[in-house]
């Protein structure tokens, strides 16, 4: 298993060196758009996962972050 | 029926990953020990040497930006509101600090508490700070928050580091988060409980075409200690008691591990417009496993409005221990009947609308935007009934659901 890993990280240090961007700076008016954004509104955000962290059991990969529990 | 088969799926990826790469990561990560040649250090050795490899451009702090915003929750008998203060700020050209306060005013008389006590007011107050490093392609990242309300008081102390890759198409973050709770009682001056918690968790942000980004998020979260509510009871048959039901404490196991796996896309319409997918799947020792879907669509409207709607749809199985009628006292060692651990679906749909506004001629200020989003959200839990309905035998009342009204209204200045 190690060494399997070693491999794939040369591998990939070997090739990353070379890889060009697909996508040129010049192209990418888009992406830079404030509504391309994962998370436009932090203070938003935050607390509507909050909302949904108290009422759900799931949690964990979301956006926002916080602490405590103000929930019933 | 889409979204079972997509569960399972999932589901069947993330145990898999589970098996060979976070449950040695956990458990090197609990010794507080990483061997020399650990997968991680291969991994972060990959990362590393990466980052020296390819010609990059460079990263950047946050904006420099500050949010004021009201927020609401009206439903199932409780109701929280309260402000949230939220400013950023660049000092010198590396570093941007920022600093956070949040209130939850919250007035409950949800079903849980008009069925065993009275109703209640208490507040919560969140304060938050940290900063952002950033170094040539990385950003380093610390924060700490407080959380405090009169039976509860979390501190939170959060550690991440990202590195921007392959002229910066790609982004991989790794984050830490530490815990620590003390919870106690307002009825019970005896009671002084802790739990810790640990949350590790591995972003990766890529650029796939001119027009669309993805992200995919895994985090692990570990609990050990006082877990339950100090307050709620489970019921159970009791034919001793004239109403034929008794009421005991909650017990819950001291230990919990969570896995969740997160993967959004966002889309660029011809039109300026753009269409946000995100998934996200779930499952902990406790037995429960979830999956949740969100489809988003923003639509900006002449120069200074931008409107969004979106579509939530959650859904997850109940916890091992928990039941809404336990077959007698103490019938089982764990038990709980918190309706947040019933096997439950949610769906929300949320409408928001900005108007941004400003000038670079002002001196002080940037831009700003005034903000207002609603979100209509639903609860039905399948195996928690509604224990104050009359009429009917213990155990067979109809199930519980309620409706939430959730408002934010905000406003953010760029300066």
């Amino acid at each position: 298993m190690k060494h399997l890993l070693l491999g794939m990280a040369v591998v990939l240090i070997i090739s990353g060196c070379g890889i060009e961007p697909w996508v040129k700076p010049y192209e990418r008016a888009n992406l830079a758009d404030p509504i391309m954004s994962f998370d436009r509104d932090p203070s938003a955000t935050s607390y509507i996962n909050h909302v949904h962290e108290s009422r759900e059991l799931s949690r964990g990969a979301e956006s926002g972050q916080g602490g405590g529990c103000g929930c019933n | 029926m889409a979204l079972k088969v997509v569960k399972v799926v999932v589901v069947a990826v993330i145990n898999t990953l589970r098996k060979h790469l976070v449950k040695p990561l956990a458990k090197q990560l609990a010794k507080r020990r990483i061997k020399q040649t650990s997968h991680f250090q291969w991994g972060l050795l990959a990362v590393g040497v990466l980052g020296f490899c390819v010609p990059l451009m460079a990263a950047v702090l946050p904006e420099d930006r500050a949010d004021i915003l009201f927020h609401s929750y009206d439903g199932g008998g409780l109701t929280v509101n309260g402000p949230s203060l939220l400013a950023r700020k660049q000092v010198g050209k590396s570093l941007s600090v920022w600093g956070k306060y949040y209130v939850d005013s919250l007035t409950s008389a949800t079903i849980d508490v008009v069925s065993s006590a009275s109703e209640y007011t208490e507040e919560r107050i969140e304060q938050s700070v940290g900063f952002d490093f950033l170094h040539d392609k990385s950003t380093i990242s610390l924060g700490y928050t407080n959380s405090a309300e009169n039976d509860f008081v979390a501190n939170t102390y959060n550690f991440g580091i990202s590195h921007s890759m392959f002229g910066d198409l790609t982004t991989v973050s790794l984050g830490f988060t530490v815990g620590l709770d003390d919870v106690s009682s307002s009825v019970d001056p005896n009671l002084n409980e802790s739990a810790e918690r640990f949350k590790y968790r591995l972003n990766l942000s890529q650029v796939i075409t001119k027009n669309m980004l993805m992200s995919a998020t895994f985090e692990t979260v570990t609990d050990e200690g006082f877990l339950e509510s100090p307050y709620r009871r489970v019921r159970f048959l009791d034919p001793s008691d004239a109403s034929g039901v008794g009421y005991q404490s909650e017990e819950y196991p001291e230990t919990r591990t969570s896995h969740a796996l997160a993967v959004n896309a966002l889309y660029y319409l011809p039109y300026r417009a753009a269409v946000k997918i995100e998934t996200r799947v779930f499952t902990d020792t406790w037995g429960i496993n979830a999956a949740m879907y969100e489809l988003g669509y923003t639509h900006p409207w002449r120069k200074h409005w931008i409107f969004e709607v979106k579509y939530r749809a959650y859904t997850q199985d109940q916890a091992e221990f928990y039941n809404d009628m336990f077959n007698g006292i103490d019938e089982f060692i764990y038990r709980a009947r918190d309706k947040e651990l019933s096997s439950l679906n949610t769906t929300s749909i949320g409408l928001g609308a900005s108007y941004e506004f400003g000038s670079k001629s002002w001196r002080f200020i940037d831009r700003g935007s005034v903000n207002l989003m609603y979100d209509r959200y639903q609860i039905d839990y399948q195996n928690f009934r509604n224990e104050t309905a009359v009429g009917f035998t213990p155990g067979t009342e109809p199930l519980y659901s309620q409706t939430a009204d959730i408002v934010r209204f905000f406003v953010s200045v760029w300066y």
